[in-house]
Formats: structure tokens, sequence, C-alpha cells
């Protein structure tokens, strides 16, 4: 190995690289991944999902309804506009109604998994305070029928509403916005009953919805 | 370019002393590279891994009037029966579902036993769409024009098979995800997602070795089993 000898004429005293070029390249990268960066919420549950050999993506705009291996089912929505229509719309039906503070709250959040009643109080606490609760949440009540107690069944139809709305005024707007239909997708542990999916399929279709996606993490034939 | 350069702390420089002050404008970088690379790597994790991927799935409709609900050829029938077990072995028969002559064969979710069979049974279809693959390898189709493709030549084939996936209630839904996994790598573009009845419950047990409920039992829809 030819070892580098410093030109004697150099008249710096630290043995230094001249870096600009690698810098330039490090921000050009940090800014193009900050500026196409979505950010992964954080979820109330951690979920293993099964594994398939699909490679197909998660569409955007979708409703995503999480089971855990307990059977809890945490419901969420994307857009911020549309979760928080959605979240007026379902306590408006509930006769729950929410401060200005909570609903921005909710907007920041990405899955819920409590009783509409339970929600308001779990919104006012902060983030850090909020997983104790969601150890021992009973997650979204659903029932088999359309009734009351079914709030998952709520959840789905005012979120497909206000999706719908959402597009619409979209399209008011900015007559070449490309329309995006709302998509649905279960995520389920592994573990989890296949009972407890099939009891969400169910509400699915009462609610007309036939085709859906299934999250799972990709393995190799 | 990179500069090199022998350190002050070796005191090699002979001109040391008299040009000491022309390196103080240079800024020490190293810090600002740190953190960029930092940034950097937090960045790229995050957003390679935000995207989960995702099996589409339809189910059918609930058809109440039987006269309406989709027949399938009793040749063509593949049925898949999953309960809940330790070794992922799952239990199929094809035609029609007799109580009293159906034999369940047990076959596992690995590459050697029910994507064997299954590629077997489909082979017609699984032949055409390597063609297509080939062909979309060769930069000849497009992916999307291989989606369009691969659904009709599966629609057209007439005789491929229909796969029946019955579930209990038991199943984890990581065998459920396997077995359509299982049924999309064999290419089968028919199948649907249904509860096992009773009856198939009670052949089912009796294959697993596992105790029959009583009211899967006294359903009705089965005479009682033998006694062997």
């Amino acid at each position: 190995m030819p070892k580098i000898k410093a030109p004697r004429s150099t008249p710096s005293i630290d043995m230094t690289i001249d870096m600009t070029p690698m810098v330039d390249l490090f921000f050009l990268l940090v800014t193009f991944f900050m500026l196409t960066a979505t950010f992964r919420n954080e979820e109330p549950v951690t979920v293993d999902t099964p594994k398939s050999t699909s490679d197909k993506i998660l569409p955007d705009n979708t409703m995503l309804i999480t089971i855990d291996t307990a059977g809890r089912v945490f419901y969420s929505i994307d857009g911020y506009e549309v979760r928080i229509k959605t979240l007026k719309d379902v306590g408006e039906h509930y006769g729950v109604s929410f401060s200005d503070k909570q609903i921005a709250n909710f907007g920041k959040m990405k899955s819920v998994g409590l009783p509409i009643g339970q929600l308001g109080g779990y919104l006012d606490l902060m983030p850090a305070a909020r997983k104790p609760l969601d150890a021992v949440s009973k997650g979204i009540p659903i029932d088999t029928g359309l009734t009351e107690k079914n709030e998952l069944a709520y959840w789905i139809n005012f979120g497909q509403r206000e999706a719908a709305v959402f597009q619409e005024n979209k399209v008011a707007e900015d007559p070449n916005f490309m329309r995006q239909p709302l998509r649905y997708a279960i995520k389920a542990d592994g573990e989890t009953a296949y009972k407890k999916v099939k009891d969400v399929i169910a509400i699915f279709k009462k609610q007309n919805i036939y085709h859906f996606n299934l999250v799972t993490s990709q393995e190799a034939r | 370019m990179a500069e090199l350069d022998t350190g002050g702390g070796g005191g090699h420089g002979k001109h040391q002393k008299k040009r000491a002050k022309k390196s103080s404008t240079r800024v020490d970088m190293t810090p600002m590279v740190d953190l960029a690379c930092l940034l950097l790597t937090f960045f790229m994790l995050t957003t390679q891994f935000s995207k989960p991927k995702t099996m589409e799935m339809s189910v059918p409709k609930d058809v109440k009037d039987t006269a309406k609900q989709t027949k399938i050829d009793d040749d063509l029938a593949i049925t898949i029966l999953l309960d809940k077990n330790d070794k992922n072995k799952v239990y199929y028969y094809t035609g029609k579902f007799v109580l009293e002559s159906t034999q369940l064969i047990e076959t596992d979710l690995s590459d050697k036993g029910l994507r064997k069979f299954l590629a077997t049974r489909n082979k017609a279809v699984i032949e055409k769409l390597n063609e297509l693959r080939k062909k979309v390898a060769r930069k000849e189709m497009t992916p999307e024009q291989y989606d369009d493709a691969q659904v009709k030549v599966q629609i057209a084939q007439k005789d491929a098979p229909f796969v029946i996936l019955k579930t209990t209630g038991e199943s984890t839904y990581n065998m459920v995800v396997d077995a359509i996994d299982e049924l999309r790598i064999a290419d089968i573009g028919k199948y649907a997602l249904v509860d096992v009845s009773n009856a198939e419950k009670i052949v089912l047990f009796r294959k697993m070795g596992k105790p029959i409920p009583p009211e899967v039992l006294n359903d009705g829809v089965a005479p009682a089993p033998p006694a062997n």
C-alpha cells in the first residue's frame, strides 16, 4: 500500500477532508425524504400481521379496521378533515359532543379503539397518558345487527359519507381533481381467531362493502 | 477534492507556525454531517416501511334465495377445511359433500402440501400465466396489462377449479391468510370464503380426532356418527 504523503507545501495544520460535496448530497437526500415522508402515526396496539406473497401496496384514502389478538377493534380513516368530521357525526348520532381541543386531538390520532362515550376523556389526556388506557380499552363495540350497540357500523357509515363529501368538495373546487374512491382494509394480528375477523367482514357486508384489502407483511414464495 | 494533510498534533509541518492562521477559516463540518446522516437514516427508514403490503379480497354477497346462488360444477369444486391446529394442517375434499362417504384428505400449508395439489389441478391456468409472466419479464407486457390478462385467463379457463375455503371460527387469521395466499400462488382465480357447515364439522373433527361439540351433533343436519 502506498502511503498517502502530505505534500510538504500544504500549509494548513489539520488533516481534513473536504466534506462539502458529501454534505451537499446528504442535505439533498434529507430534504427529499423529509418532503416525501408520510409519517406513521403511533397506533394504540401493535399488530403482527400475517405474511403473504402479495406485493400490492396499501392504497391511499383507506378506512382501516385493526383487530388485535384479543379481538378488540380499532377504527381509522385517512385524511384529517374526513376524520374529524366523522367523529362529529358519530358523536352527534350518539348524543356526545366534543370540544374543539378534543376534536383537534382526534385529528392527530391514528386509530380509535374506544366506545364513543369514553372518547372525550381519552382525548383530553396527553398522548403519553393514553397508553395505559389503550391496554385496558375494550375496542369499538361491535354487534351482529345494525343496532345502536354496533358503534363500528356507524363509524364505517359516517366515514364513508364524509369521505364522499370530501371528494365532492375537492371536485367542486378543482374540476381536474382525480376522484379517489375510499378503500377498505382489515389489519388483524395473525394470532387472532378468525371469527373475530369474520364479525368485522360481516359488518362490512351489511354496509355493502364486498371488496377490501387484508394488510399483510411480505414474504418470499 | 479531498485534501490530505498531516495533523497538527504530529507537528510534522515545517511551516506550521508560519501558516497556522490560514487553517482557522475552515469550519469543522463533522457534527453537521453526523446530524445529516442521522436524519437521512431516520427518514429513509420511516418512509420505506410506512406502506404496508396488502392482499385484495372479495367476499360474496349473502344470497338467501338458493336458486340465485352461484352453482359450482361438482367436478371442479375443491373444498378446503381449516380449523385451529398447531401443525398448519388443512383438510380438503373434492366434489360434492356427502356425510357418509366424503373422505377428507389431510395436507398442510407448506409448499409440498396444498400448493402441490392445487398446482396439479390448476395446471392449464398456471401454464398460460407462466407464458404471460415471461412476456412481462421480457418487457413485452406491462404489469398492469398482466393483471388484466390474468383475470381474463382465470375466467376463460372453463375447467379451472373453484376453491371453497371453509373456516371454523377457531382457525387463526394466520392460517386463513396463508391458505388464501396458497390459492394466489396456485393462480386460482375463483375462490370463496365461507363457513364450515355442521355436517362438515362432524367429518372434520372426526378426522382430526377432536371431540365433536354436542350442538354440532344435535344440529339435525346429520345423523350421529357410527360407533367404531
